[in-house]
């Protein structure tokens, strides 16, 4: 089966991350960057349902060239071949949505498996806009029962169960977990106990750089990406005032009935 | 008059999820400061009861539709129905809690109704259509004001920054017969995870613990107990698989805003403080003095978790006895 997986380029998940002092953005200097980490746990399953079930992945990202680092990073791990829609500037999870689903609508895959949330907007929405546009079905959160250091994740199991035209998706909700059967073509979005994501080998890396990297622009694709949440200004989050270290439990006791009076 | 739906949820237990009225305050909020009506709605297989117990928290009408149909939950089932009926009664803004249902629902109504969206709203501000809409980015590290050029307007707020809507006046409920739109997606099972102890992202109390418990929850629990508190987790220790995933407290997890926020062996990454640092008062018990924990914490202890857990216990049961 064909699956599409997308590889947004973000700011890995250990920087200190500052807004600048005219709220307009973030400060980029000594940024490192990474593949958002949910992406990579879709670029995993992808992979993982490509040598179960055979067939091709293709990663797609859209940015400026640097996103190229990230889909070479998906090629290295195994991706087949990869999708760059280049647009400088901003974007907001409509124009990536519309974007995407004409990287679909050319790619034709079975199924699309996209990150739940990319970790600098924090949105949770373009897996769900994707779906919708498309017509198809979707399964977001997508785990699976068997915790990540047993025994289905030490030998690569896929966690999506991929049968007779239907995906079934086991998705972490509130108090619990829901299972749901998804006839394909699917969106499928991930959570983070999906997989455990491979790293990249050297031969893989060495592969990687012969890969094909189709270039595509939204213009091309006729898709118009003025963002439609327009952000006004950005703000660092309130401080915390900074609290005591207590020396025993007796002080800390004290304290939580006599100052905060919460017990 | 401009209208604002909010989408109210109903629990596993048939019940109504509180993080609904969160919602309504927000959705409140909202109306009066973009001079709008305020509007409910809620699906399900028999939630007339919960209508009418909705139309008891200030909303002017609730909008209910019965079908066996929506007996378990499904966007595809769902979304089009709220989007309908969002176009029948020319909501302008429609919004919902930021709960898994909130999360997985929304934006696919977003998408039916061409509309731009805003995930976990922590507050709203602004006049008419020009609302502004302050929610975090970058695991809280930012926050960020945005409009939402569309002319309909999606959202789901974080139920910790609004208190739940108080019961006033009585709105009018609307009940309607949507078509169900036939879908290939089926509902297949719902693995509860049960528990005696409050709701983690209601609960007065929450009692967190890390990779530093390695895995023995025991003290957590006898506290939790103890104090009627709920029980979270670090991400580390849901990836091992030590307790059920959806105590993950965190960025990508629940966010929780109790009055004691206790982590124990939680070295307090950024991706974990998004998800507590907005408790009222937060301590922390970790042996590494350095632990980040100890900047948001307002009484840190700097101990092992085994030794101080059953200290803490017994000295605060001799407080209640
Ligand atoms: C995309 C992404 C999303 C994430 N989302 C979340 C999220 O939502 N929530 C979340 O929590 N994390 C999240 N994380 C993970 C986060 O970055 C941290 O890795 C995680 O929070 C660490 O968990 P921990 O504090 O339990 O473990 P560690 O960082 O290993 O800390 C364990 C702590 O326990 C202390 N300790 C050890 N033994 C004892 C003892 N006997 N007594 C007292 N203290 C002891 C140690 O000093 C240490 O500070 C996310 C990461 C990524 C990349
Ligand atoms: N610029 C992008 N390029 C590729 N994929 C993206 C991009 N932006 C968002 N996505 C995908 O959409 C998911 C959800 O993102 P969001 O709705 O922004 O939180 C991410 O995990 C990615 O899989």
């Amino acid at each position: 089966m064909k699956i599409l997986v997308t590889a947004k380029r973000v700011e890995d998940a250990e920087s200190k991350i500052r807004v600048n002092p005219e709220g307009t953005g973030i400060v980029k200097e000594g940024l490192k960057y990474k593949i958002n980490p949910f992406d990579e746990i879709a670029v995993e399953e992808g992979l993982r349902l490509a040598a179960k079930h055979g067939g091709e992945v293709v990663v797609v990202s859209i940015g400026g060239k640097e996103v190229q680092e990230q889909l070479r990073h998906a090629l290295a791990m195994g991706a087949h071949k990869a999708v760059w829609v280049n647009h400088e500037g901003e974007l907001d999870q409509l124009g990536v949505a519309r974007l995407l689903q004409k990287v679909v609508e050319q790619e034709q895959p079975e199924l699309a498996i996209l990150g739940k949330q990319s970790i600098d907007d924090d949105q949770n929405q373009v897996g769900q806009y994707l779906a919708t546009f498309l017509g198809w079905g979707q399964a977001t959160f997508a785990s699976k029962v068997e915790s990540l250091e047993s025994e289905a994740e030490k030998t690569k199991q896929p966690g999506i169960i991929v049968n007779d035209g239907k995906v079934t998706v086991v998705r972490e909700v509130d108090n619990g977990l829901a299972t749901l059967e998804v006839g394909l073509p699917a969106v499928v979005t991930t959570d983070l106990r999906l997989n455990l994501p491979r790293y990249a080998s050297l031969p893989g890396i060495m592969k990687a750089k012969s890969k094909p990297i189709q270039e595509l622009t939204p213009s091309g694709l006729g898709v118009d990406v003025t963002p439609k949440v327009v952000v006004q200004k950005l703000s660092p989050p309130p401080e915390r005032k900074a609290g005591i270290k207590v020396e025993d439990v007796s002080t800390l006791i004290d304290k939580l009935r006599n100052e905060a009076k919460v017990v | 008059m401009s209208i604002v739906l909010i989408v109210a949820e109903q629990q596993p237990d048939g019940a109504l999820r509180k993080a609904s009225l969160n919602a309504l305050t927000a959705g409140s909020q909202l109306a009066s400061a973009a001079g709008a009506e305020l509007h409910a709605a809620i699906l399900g297989k028999d939630v007339s009861g919960l209508a009418q117990e909705l139309a008891g928290y200030g909303v002017k009408a609730v909008h209910v539709a019965n079908d066996a149909a929506f007996e378990h939950y499904l966007a595809e089932t769902y979304a089009p129905v709220i989007a309908e009926l969002a176009k029948s009664i020319s909501a302008t803004f429609v919004g919902s809690a930021s709960t898994a249902f909130g999360k997985d629902l929304m934006p696919r109504v977003a998408a039916h109704l061409e509309a731009a969206m805003a995930t976990d709203v922590v507050a709203v501000s602004g006049s008419g259509s020009d609302i502004v809409y302050t929610r975090p980015m970058w695991a809280g590290n930012v926050v960020a004001e945005v409009k939402l050029a569309t002319p309909v307007q999606v959202f789901t707020v974080r139920p910790t920054e609004f208190e739940a809507a108080a019961q006033s006046g009585s709105g009018e409920v609307k009940t309607f017969s949507p078509t169900v739109p036939e879908v290939k997606t089926r509902f297949v099972e719902f693995q509860e995870v049960k528990s005696a102890r409050p709701q983690l992202t209601e609960a007065d109390v929450v009692i967190s613990g890390g990779r530093g418990t390695k895995g023995d929850f025991k003290e957590i629990e006898a506290l939790a107990d103890l104090l009627g508190a709920a029980i979270g987790a670090s991400r580390a220790v849901c990836d091992a698989g030590w307790v059920p995933n959806d105590l993950q407290v965190g960025q990508t997890g629940k966010v929780v805003a109790p009055k004691l926020y206790i982590a124990a062996g939680i070295s307090g990454a950024i991706q974990h403080l998004a998800g507590m640092k907005g408790s009222k008062t937060i301590v922390a018990i970790n042996k590494d003095p350095e632990a980040p924990i100890f900047q948001v914490a307002d009484y840190g202890l700097v101990a092992d978790l085994f030794k101080v857990l059953p200290e803490l216990r017994e000295g605060l049961e001799k407080l209640k006895s």
